[in-house]
């Protein structure tokens, strides 16, 4: 079964400027697919839809069945992590550990549950050490990866990524780049970095003008310099050598 | 460091003092808090002529400060802004009781000074012991306590809302400030001709900022429930102590009683030290 459907969905935020016209895609269990596309293209709207942070779409939307409706958000945002392009916005208590445990204690975990859960989301983060590290005192790379242990923290089916390398130094990129491929949930990967799209997704879908130009294998697409010229991308670094 | 950091790194380190010393003393944070409520109730009980009774009610205050190496001087430059009203709303009394309250050598004291003088110091008793609490136990620590109390769910839950808005917005102020620097150098403070688009633009990006820590709020189960927040039992609190906690709580009320219905320092005064 599909974690993600979508069929041709369609959303604005102003009646007749759509941002997305008619689009369809699927991400099954496991699966891991990078979203490309120019700046405004609706990456991050796309993202949002898929948590009901935007709503109004138009067309069908479900995750794990569950149509993406507001009596089915609490479900949905169970199994679905978002971690935000700005981490600042996604960490907000003061200590690491607190912020971390803020998901599991929201739903209801018992206390040993949840510093089990956290302690498990910062190991796979490598973020052990820096628990009770005051959020204020991090680095951006530090900040970021806090980021995606709050959202481990909740073991989703499916991640969802907004530009995740963005601010992030090569070894701080790199280790991203292994933590995401050791996790096994569903993942939609939001950037412009398409050198990291290359390294985390097998599967890649390129949005312009409102619609999925293609969706398909990440080598294919990412190797297609006119395809990627036409809409407004580049070759990545490593390939243009 | 510019004012406005400093402002955001005393609320961190009040964070993490009263998580520290929390952890450390093992006392609840709600002992704390009835404390410096007793405190404040007492404070406010002396009457508008009671100067010595409320003067004996600094020693609470001195001792949680040297308990705790609070800088007193620190603390006075911080509550400085608040001096500033009290002083205004006591000046009222100067001209509306000026009848004699009695004699200091060729000087004499009207009935409005003692008032003025009884108005600001309670002013100032209660916001240091307001002040000592943040950083005994920070706001989460007051939050949580007065879930405990199970005070309105709306109201805790506003009030935490409220702090950490505070610290968006002080963040943002923070940026813009920079950015304003650095393209106006040598200018101190802001130009008056900018300060509308300044408000204007923080305000614009506070409120958004504050939408989408909202946001990662919600998609992380919250449903503007306060109590789930504040699980401190196996982390924030570890090593609480019913006991002490209520000990600690007995022996301040009993003093603020003391000091409240006995000229306690009359008492000491007047005592016959020679006899021993």
């Amino acid at each position: 079964m599909e974690k993600i459907l979508a069929k041709d969905l369609s959303f604005s935020y102003q009646k007749g400027n759509e941002i997305l016209e008619h689009i369809s895609f699927s991400l099954k269990e496991g699966e891991s697919v990078g979203l490309i596309g120019a700046n405004g293209v609706g990456k991050s709207t796309l993202l949002k839809l898929l948590v009901g942070l935007v709503s109004g779409y138009e067309g069908s939307l479900t995750i794990d069945g569950l149509p993406v409706i507001k009596k089915n958000y609490k479900e949905i945002r169970k199994k679905v992590g978002y971690v935000f392009q700005d981490s600042e916005s996604q960490l907000f208590l003061s200590t690491v550990y607190e912020d971390v445990a803020f998901g599991p204690r929201n739903y209801g975990f018992p206390e040993e549950e949840v510093e089990k859960r956290v302690m498990e989301a910062l190991k796979k983060v490598g973020l052990t050490d820096l628990k009770d590290r005051h959020i204020y005192r991090m680095s951006g790379g530090q900040k970021k990866l806090a980021s995606l242990a709050t959202i481990l923290s909740m073991e989703p089916e499916i991640l969802l990524l907004d530009e995740p390398s963005v601010v992030l130094d090569p070894k701080n990129r790199r280790n991203l780049i292994r933590i995401l491929n050791e996790i096994g949930s569903a993942k939609i990967i939001a950037s412009h970095d398409l050198d990291f799209i290359m390294d985390t997704c097998k599967r890649t879908i390129l949005l312009h003008d409102k619609k999925i130009i293609k969706d398909g294998d990440t080598m294919e697409i990412l190797w297609d310099r006119k395809l990627l010229e036409e809409n407004g991308l580049e070759l990545p670094l490593s390939l243009q050598r | 460091m510019s004012k406005v950091q400093n402002v955001i790194g005393d609320i961190h380190l009040s964070d993490d003092g009263g998580r520290k010393f929390a952890g450390k003393s093992g006392l609840h944070p709600l002992s704390r808090l009835s404390v410096t409520f007793f405190f404040i109730l007492t404070v406010i009980s002396f009457s508008k002529y009671e100067m010595s009774g409320l003067v004996s009610m600094a020693a609470y205050l001195i001792i949680i400060g040297i308990l705790h190496e609070y800088s007193f001087r620190m603390t006075l430059w911080r509550i400085l802004p608040a001096l500033v009203p009290l002083g205004i709303l006591g000046l009222a009394n100067l001209f509306l009781d000026q009848s004699t309250y009695g004699q200091m050598g060729s000087i004499t004291i009207t009935k409005g000074m003692v008032s003025m003088a009884v108005l600001i110091l309670k002013g100032v008793f209660c916001i240091i012991a307001v002040y000592f609490l943040i950083l005994m136990i920070g706001m989460e620590g007051i939050c949580y306590s007065l879930g405990q109390l199970h005070m309105p769910e709306e109201f805790v839950t506003v009030l935490f809302l409220i702090y950490r808005y505070l610290m968006v917005l002080l963040k943002e102020t923070q940026r813009l400030m920079q950015a304003y620097k650095l393209r106006a150098p040598g200018q101190r403070g802001l130009h008056v001709k900018t300060w509308g688009a300044f408000v204007g633009q923080l305000l614009l990006r506070s409120m958004d900022r504050g939408e989408r820590v909202y946001e990662s709020m919600q998609l992380r189960g919250y449903g503007n429930e306060y109590h789930d927040v504040y699980h401190k039992s196996s982390h924030g609190y570890p090593l609480v102590k019913a006991f002490p906690s209520i000990l600690y709580v007995l022996v301040w009320a009993a003093v603020f009683l003391c000091l409240r219905f006995f000229p306690v320092f009359q008492i000491v005064g007047g005592f016959n030290w020679k006899r021993f």
